[in-house]
């Protein structure tokens, strides 16, 4: 175990190897609290009543969780669940469809030769960092001459053209999808689009459902393009709403009902990460652009 | 090189057509028509007397940027909330990635990962609005403050431009961190373990190890991470937007540049304005997306045989 050094030198080596261990769990320990405090204050302000919120600050729970979940409830121009509805129908709806299109897409570049393929790979490098906000305008416009305005399609159908997610498969592919698998399957007479559906994207789940996951969050969190899109009381996603609860006269507030409001927000998406978060860490690294 | 197989080029164009027709129609198109409406003279005034839309050229580009319209004072605000945010994140993150992939200090590092990532996962409205709650005068930062220093006063974070600056920089920084960190384990575990041992032997201490080798090693990384979260910056707009609402308050110190566009779209609705405002976004980010493009593009003939995937 310790490295190849005179015994002396061993010694204080070991002695300074494990100051520098406790140094280093010290500062990470303190920045996880730093990053875990602000949902802390959030999952215990939930469940205290207003007046002992504004009180002064505390860690111990209070018994109004129930309470201010139906005050949420009762508000009825935020309409909590109704838009709860609609970002979870968006966000799956958005996910699949990015992530079955754009492996589809990344395959084609991957699989086949065809005389496109090389320029068209290199289009989709080049879009990829483009902001949705510099077509915003053109899009809003468009969406509004096509009655699309408050539905969920401008929301969910661009997302059948995601780069980022085609580029991630594309990766994940030219390190673990050999074209020797396509080949076999010709030979056994599957079709070209039978094998992508049922020999290919098993092959893939891993690197799929990192995507969707990441896609889901993206389109969960979104709010700059659903708050053009969507101005109908009952078609808002929930950071719309958010963005509502915070411009209404936030001094008047109940303010056991704005944590509520905000954890209703934030808890779901959350405690699906930490269910998966293994899985998810290990995606982002795999995202990585690789030295 | 890859197998011959031409018989089988159409499905390639059939497996790529719902992309691209998806990508012309929803991004494409908007695209040529934002640009087309930046030479047009195009707004509303007082919400009902629509004037335009007139044909004006390039007028639109030279009025956004007269000095009235403080397009440069909001390019300033975003590099500001930015770099505020982004000097801590990249300071942190290589600190904490080089000591995750240390070989000799084994730190179990699992439920830290998954701790400094959490908050990236957030809605960034929501995490606005949650710091606004603790921030505001009688949220829980003010009581502890009042508690600690005996003032009877709070503290007004929201009316002061530096420290709403601070708020929306620290926001920022939280959520990031946790992903560069990771970005950059992967890329220091690609370096050859091999350098390491030697440097060890040598006798290297960790701080020149990680100053003649780590650092040198992931550079490429490090200008990946530098260019996406500049263009990520400047898009910066939930955030401060709902901390701030509108970007109004302090006399617009933490109004982004997206928040400006957006008020040209939805609040004031002039097209016109919007569309110059949205080239010019467009041509910052692709000067930013070029350089990576160039980066990942040198890389590639080494990336065929990676001796070190990321996570596997």
């Amino acid at each position: 175990m310790a490295a190849p050094v005179d015994a002396v030198g061993q010694q204080s080596n070991a002695r300074s190897l494990l100051i520098r261990r406790i140094i280093c769990y010290v500062i990470l320990t303190l920045f996880a609290v730093i990053a875990l405090i602000p949902f802390a204050i959030l999952l215990v302000n939930m469940t205290r009543k207003t007046t002992d919120i504004q009180k002064g600050f505390s860690l111990i729970p209070g018994d109004y969780l129930i309470k201010n979940f139906k005050t949420v409830m009762s508000k009825h121009d935020w309409k909590m669940l109704n838009s709860l509805k609609n970002s979870l129908v968006i966000s799956f709806s958005s996910s699949l469809l990015s992530v079955y299109f754009s492996a589809l897409t990344a395959y084609a570049i991957h699989v086949y030769d065809f005389k496109l393929r090389k320029p068209l790979f290199t289009f989709i490098l080049m879009i990829m960092m483009v902001p949705a906000q510099v077509s915003a305008l053109g899009f809003v416009n468009l969406m509004n001459s096509w009655h699309l305005t408050d539905t969920f399609i401008p929301l969910i159908l661009p997302s059948i053209a995601a780069p980022a997610t085609f580029f991630f498969m594309k990766q994940y592919m030219d390190s673990s999808l050999p074209l020797e698998i396509v080949e076999a399957a010709r030979i056994d007479g599957s079709g070209e689009f039978r094998t992508f559906n049922f020999l290919i994207t098993p092959i893939l789940k891993p690197a799929l459902a990192v995507q969707m996951i990441f896609t889901f969050v993206t389109s969960w969190n979104n709010y700059f393009i659903p708050a053009l899109i969507l101005s109908d009381k009952n078609k808002r996603t929930l950071p719309i709403v958010i963005g509502i609860i915070r411009s209404a006269d936030y001094a008047s507030f109940d303010m056991g009902a704005v944590y509520m409001s905000i954890g209703i927000s934030i808890i779901p998406v959350a405690v699906v990460y930490l269910i998966l978060s293994k899985f998810i860490i290990r995606g982002i690294a795999l995202g990585a652009v690789k030295g | 090189m890859h197998r011959k197989s031409v018989s089988y080029a159409k499905w390639g164009y059939i497996f790529i057509a719902p992309f691209f027709i998806v990508f012309a129609i929803f991004t494409l198109v908007p695209l040529v028509s934002t640009f087309y409406n930046s030479l047009f003279e195009n707004y509303t005034v007082m919400g009902y007397q629509q004037i335009g839309p007139n044909f004006v050229g390039l007028d639109n580009f030279s009025t956004i940027f007269d000095e009235e319209n403080d397009l440069g004072k909001y390019f300033v605000n975003t590099f500001i909330l930015w770099i505020a945010g982004f000097i801590p994140q990249i300071f942190f993150s290589l600190l904490f990635a080089s000591w995750f992939t240390d070989l000799r200090l084994k730190l179990k590092t699992g439920a830290y990962k998954v701790i400094f990532y959490l908050p990236n996962v957030i809605m960034a409205a929501a995490m606005g609005m949650l710091f606004f709650t603790m921030f505001s005068q009688n949220g829980p930062v003010n009581s502890i403050y009042m508690k600690i220093t005996g003032s009877d006063a709070p503290y007004m974070f929201f009316t002061h431009a530096n420290s709403q600056r601070a708020i929306i920089a620290l926001i920022n920084f939280l959520m990031w961190f946790g992903n560069t960190t990771i970005m950059l384990m992967a890329a220091i575990n690609g370096i050859d373990p091999s350098l390491y041992e030697s440097a060890q032997i040598d006798g290297a201490n960790p701080t020149q190890t990680f100053f003649k080798i780590t650092l040198p090693l992931i550079r490429p990384i490090l200008l990946y991470v530098l260019i996406t979260s500049l263009i990520g910056g400047l898009q910066m707009y939930d955030v401060p937007q709902i901390i701030t609402q509108d970007g109004l308050s302090c006399d617009r110190t933490s109004m982004t540049v997206v928040m400006y566009l957006q008020r040209y779209l939805s609040v004031s609705k002039n097209y016109g304005m919007a569309g110059a405002l949205s080239v010019i976004l467009f041509i910052v980010a692709a000067v930013l997306s070029m350089i990576i493009f160039t980066t990942v593009q040198e890389r590639e003939p080494k990336k065929k045989k990676p001796a070190a995937k990321g996570g596997k």
